[in-house]
C-alpha cells in the first residue's frame, strides 16, 4: 500500500540527475549537428546526400518508414489491450502513448527532410491530388498525430490535477502549469463519464487509423511498378512489421525508464513476461509475412525479381539481409517463446536488437529495389550503382532519432510515467473489494 | 575548393546583377507591349546586356511570340496526338540525338534525358542499340502518383512537368518503369547565351530545362516548343540515320525529316512494338525491331560510354564568354 505522496514521489516529475543531464546533452549535440547538416542541405541541395537518379530514395525514407512503424505501438499496447480489458497493460500504457506520439511527430518531420523543396510544402494542400499516396499520407499522419496526442492527454487529466494539487503550496509556478493543463479537473461524475467515453472512443479510433497509416506507408511503395515493391502482400507485411518495431521500442523504453526511475515495484517481471508474449506473437506473425515476401516468390519470380532476391539472399545486401532476418527477427521469435528470455533484462536485450534490426529492415526494403530498375543502369557515373548514406544523411538521420528520444525523455521527465490516479483507484478498490472486478 | 569557385561567381552575380535584372525585366515588359512596326521612327531607351543605355528604333525590336503559346499549356495543342517511332535497325549509337538534346535542353547533370542503351534480350540474341526518352505514356504512372499535379498529362499526349510547382518528392521517378526522369540534385550549372531574364520569361513546361530548377524533376518533353514552330524535336533532326520518326497519331503520319510515312503502315510493315507493353502504361513511343541493321553493332561500341551520357564542357576559357 502506497500513500498518495509516495506515488507522486515515485512516478511524478523528477529533475534529471547527472546521468539524465549527460543524456539530454548528448541528444542535443546530435540534434544540433543534424540541424547544421540540414541547413547545409537546404543551401546546397540534396546533392549532399548520396541519393541519385536511380537510388532516388534513401535513408531518409527508410527512417521515415521506421518512425511510422514504431508509432503503431499505441494501437496495440494501448488500444488493443484496453479493448480486450487486459489489466496488465497499466504500468506501460502511458509510455506506449509517449513512444507513439514521439514517433509520429518525427515521421512527419523526416518525410519533410526528404522533400527537396520544403519551401513549396503548401502545394501539398493547394494543389492536392487525392489519387497520390503522398496525399493520403498528408491526411493520415496529422490525423494519427492528433489522435495520439489526445490519447496521451485525456487519460493524463486526473494525474495533472493530482500534480496541480500537490504543488499547490510548494511550487506555485508548477501548480499554474499543471493546473492549466488539467482543465479544471475535479473528478466530478460528469468529467469522469466524459473522459471515460472520450478515451474509449480514441482507443477505438487509433486501431483503424494505425492500420490505415501502416497500409498507406506500404502503398507508397506498392503503387509503383518496382520489383520488390509491387506486392499485394505489402500492407499487411508493413502492419506486422510495425507491431514488431513498435513493441520492441516500447519494451526498450519501459526497461530503461524502469531502471532509471527505479520502478521495479510497479513494472514487475510479470509485466515483462506478458509483454514478451505479445512481442513473441508479433515476431511470429512477422516471420510468416517474411516467408510470403521472400520465400514464396522464389518459385515464380520473373527475371528482374530473381535478380533482386539474389542481391538480398547472396549478393551485395546479403550480410545485412541475413543479419536482420536471422538475428533481428528469427532468433528473437524463437527465444521469446521461452520464459527465461522474457525476463526483463533478457527481453530488453532482445528488444533492442529487434529495434536495430527493424531500422535496417526498412533500409533493405527501400534501397535494393531502386538498384533494380527495368532498364539497365547505363550512362551514369559508376558510383550511382551503389548507395550508402553520406555524412549529411547520417547526421540528419541521427538527429531525427535523437529528437524522438528527446521527446520521450522530456515527457517522461515532466509527466507521471504510470497513472497515479489509476493506481490510487486500484488501491481503493483493493480496500473495499468490488465483486465485478476480475 | 575548386567547387566553390563557380558558386561564388554566381553569388556575386546575384549580389550585383539584381539591379540589372530588374532593369532588364522592366525593359522586357515594355518591349513586349510594343507593336512590331518596321522603321517606325520612334525610339525607345533600352539597356543592353552590358549595362549601356541605348536608343533603339522600335522597328528593330522583335516581338516575343513564344511568350504566349496560343494554347493552354496544361491542355496541349488542340487536335494533336504526338507519337514517335524509333527504328532500332538504323541506330548505330552515333549519339548525335543525345548531344543535340543535351544542348537544346541545357542538360548539365550526369544523366541525359535521352539515352542509348546497350541492350541484349537473351544470351543468344545479338546486342543492339536502343535510344530511350520519355515514353509520354497514355496511362502515365508518374502522373498518377504526383501529389501536387506538377507532372501532368495533356490532351495532345504529352507528359510535362511544371517545375514551379514540383515539391521534389521524387515519387514520379520511383513510379516510372522507364527510368526516364532525372533530378536536379543541386543548382543546375547551366549556361545560356541569352539574357537570363529572357530565359526566365520564356520558362515554361513546354521547354524543359530552360532553365532547370534545383530540387525538381526534369525529363524529355517531346519538344512542344519545336512543334508550335512547325519543327521536329531536336533528336529527330540531329540523327544522321533517320532513326527517329515524329508525328501525329490523329493524322497517322510520322516523319524523320527525310521521309514521311503512314504510322500504321510503318508499324505493320516493320512489326512495331512498345517497350514493356505488358505493364499497361500505353507509351506514345513505338519501336521497330533491329532487323536488317544498317551497321554492325560493334561500330557503336567506339562511342559507347557506360558511365557517361552528358559530355562535360571543357574548362571554360575567357573567349567563351561571348
Amino acid at each position: 500500500m502506497k500513500t498518495r505522496e509516495q506515488l507522486i514521489e515515485d512516478l511524478g516529475p523528477r529533475k534529471f540527475n547527472r546521468g539524465g543531464m549527460v543524456w539530454v546533452g548528448f541528444l542535443l549535440v546530435l540534434i544540433v549537428a543534424g540541424l547544421i547538416a540540414y541547413i547545409d542541405q537546404l543551401i546546397q541541395g540534396q546533392v549532399v546526400t548520396n541519393m541519385r537518379d536511380y537510388v532516388l530514395w534513401g535513408v531518409y525514407i527508410s527512417n521515415f518508414v521506421f518512425f511510422v512503424a514504431t508509432s503503431f505501438v499505441s494501437a496495440i499496447a494501448v488500444a488493443a489491450l484496453r479493448l480486450t480489458n487486459s489489466q496488465w497493460r497499466r504500468p506501460f500504457v502511458r509510455l506506449a502513448e509517449i513512444v507513439s506520439l514521439a514517433c509520429i511527430i518525427m515521421a512527419g518531420l523526416t518525410i519533410m527532410i526528404d522533400m527537396a523543396r520544403p519551401d513549396r510544402i503548401l502545394n501539398l494542400f493547394i494543389h492536392a491530388r487525392l489519387q497520390s499516396p503522398i496525399t493520403w499520407d498528408v491526411i493520415i499522419i496529422p490525423t494519427f498525430m492528433a489522435v495520439s496526442l489526445l490519447l496521451l492527454y485525456f487519460p493524463l487529466l486526473p494525474d495533472l490535477a493530482i500534480l496541480r494539487d500537490h504543488y499547490a503550496k510548494a511550487k506555485p509556478r508548477l501548480r499554474k502549469i499543471y493546473g492549466a493543463l488539467a482543465l479544471k479537473w475535479q473528478w466530478t461524475e460528469k468529467q469522469l463519464r466524459l473522459q471515460g467515453r472520450s478515451v474509449h472512443l480514441l482507443a477505438l479510433m487509433i486501431i483503424p487509423l494505425g492500420l490505415i497509416l501502416e497500409s498507406i506507408d506500404a502503398y507508397l511503395f506498392s503503387t509503383t511498378y518496382r520489383v520488390g515493391w509491387d506486392s499485394s502482400n505489402f500492407a499487411p507485411y508493413f502492419i506486422s512489421g510495425a507491431m514488431v518495431a513498435g513493441l520492441g521500442a516500447l519494451i526498450s523504453v519501459v526497461y530503461v525508464v524502469r531502471r532509471y526511475r527505479k520502478l521495479t515495484e510497479y513494472i514487475t517481471e510479470y509485466h515483462f513476461d506478458k509483454l514478451g508474449k505479445l512481442f513473441n506473437l508479433a515476431l511470429l506473425v512477422y516471420v510468416y509475412f517474411n516467408v510470403n515476401e521472400y520465400v514464396i516468390p522464389l518459385f515464380t519470380s520473373k527475371k528482374g525479381e530473381s535478380e533482386h532476391l539474389e542481391t538480398l539472399l547472396e549478393g551485395e545486401f546479403a550480410p545485412a539481409f541475413w543479419a536482420v532476418t536471422l538475428v533481428g527477427l528469427l532468433l528473437p521469435a524463437i527465444l521469446t517463446i521461452f520464459k527465461r528470455y522474457r525476463k526483463p533484462k533478457a527481453l530488453f536485450t532482445i528488444a533492442v536488437i529487434v529495434v536495430i534490426g527493424s531500422w535496417w529492415k526498412r533500409y533493405l526494403i527501400v534501397t535494393p529495389t531502386l538498384l533494380h530498375p527495368y532498364l539497365p543502369i547505363q550512362g551514369v557515373p559508376e558510383s550511382w550503382r551503389h548507395y550508402f548514406p553520406s555524412m549529411h544523411e547520417w547526421l540528419i538521420t541521427s538527429a531525427t532519432l535523437a529528437m524522438a528520444l528527446l521527446i520521450i525523455t522530456l515527457l517522461v521527465r515532466y509527466l507521471p510515467v504510470i497513472s497515479i490516479d489509476k493506481l490510487l483507484e486500484d488501491q481503493k478498490a483493493a480496500v473495499q473489494p468490488k465483486t465485478q472486478e476480475s | 575548393m575548386d567547387k566553390k569557385e563557380p558558386d561564388n561567381k554566381r553569388r556575386e552575380f546575384l549580389g550585383e546583377g539584381w539591379k540589372l535584372g530588374l532593369a532588364a525585366a522592366l525593359g522586357g515588359a515594355a518591349l513586349s507591349n510594343l507593336k512590331c512596326t518596321p522603321a517606325s521612327g520612334k525610339t525607345e531607351t533600352l539597356m543592353t546586356t552590358d549595362g549601356q543605355m541605348v536608343e533603339v528604333d522600335t522597328g528593330q525590336v522583335e516581338e516575343m511570340h513564344h511568350m504566349e503559346p496560343g494554347h493552354n499549356v496544361r491542355k496541349g495543342i488542340p487536335g494533336r496526338k504526338f507519337v514517335m517511332v524509333i527504328d532500332l535497325a538504323k541506330c548505330e549509337n552515333a549519339l548525335a540525338c543525345q548531344r543535340s538534346c543535351n544542348k537544346h535542353h541545357f542538360v548539365t547533370g550526369d544523366n541525359a534525358w535521352l539515352k542509348i542503351y546497350n541492350m541484349q534480350d537473351s544470351p543468344d540474341a545479338p546486342p543492339y542499340w536502343m535510344p530511350t526518352l520519355c515514353m509520354h505514356c497514355d496511362k502515365p504512372a508518374c502522373v498518377t502518383v504526383c501529389p501536387v499535379d506538377a507532372t501532368f498529362k495533356r490532351e495532345d499526349g504529352l507528359v510535362l512537368i511544371d517545375n514551379d510547382r514540383c515539391i521534389g518528392c521524387r515519387f514520379c521517378m520511383a513510379a516510372c518503369p522507364y527510368s526516364t526522369r532525372v533530378f536536379n540534385w543541386n543548382e543546375p550549372k547551366q549556361e545560356f547565351e541569352m539574357d537570363i531574364d529572357m530565359v526566365h520569361a520564356m520558362h515554361s513546361p513546354e521547354h524543359a530545362g530552360m532553365p532547370s530548377v534545383k530540387g525538381t524533376v526534369d525529363k524529355c518533353d517531346f519538344c512542344p516548343h519545336q512543334a508550335v514552330k512547325g519543327e521536329l524535336p531536336h533528336c529527330v533532326t540531329a540523327c544522321p540515320n533517320g532513326v527517329f520518326y515524329f508525328g501525329d497519331k490523329n493524322e497517322d503520319t510520322v516523319t524523320n525529316g527525310d521521309e514521311t510515312v503512314r504510322l500504321s503502315e510503318l508499324l505493320e510493315k516493320k512489326a512495331g512494338y512498345r517497350l514493356f507493353e505488358d505493364l499497361g502504361t500505353d507509351p506514345s513511343v513505338y519501336y521497330l525491331p533491329p532487323k536488317d541493321r544498317i551497321a554492325p553493332f560493334e561500330e557503336g561500341l567506339e562511342s559507347y560510354n557506360e558511365f557517361q551520357s552528358v559530355e562535360k564542357p571543357e574548362e571554360p576559357t575567357a573567349e567563351d564568354a561571348q
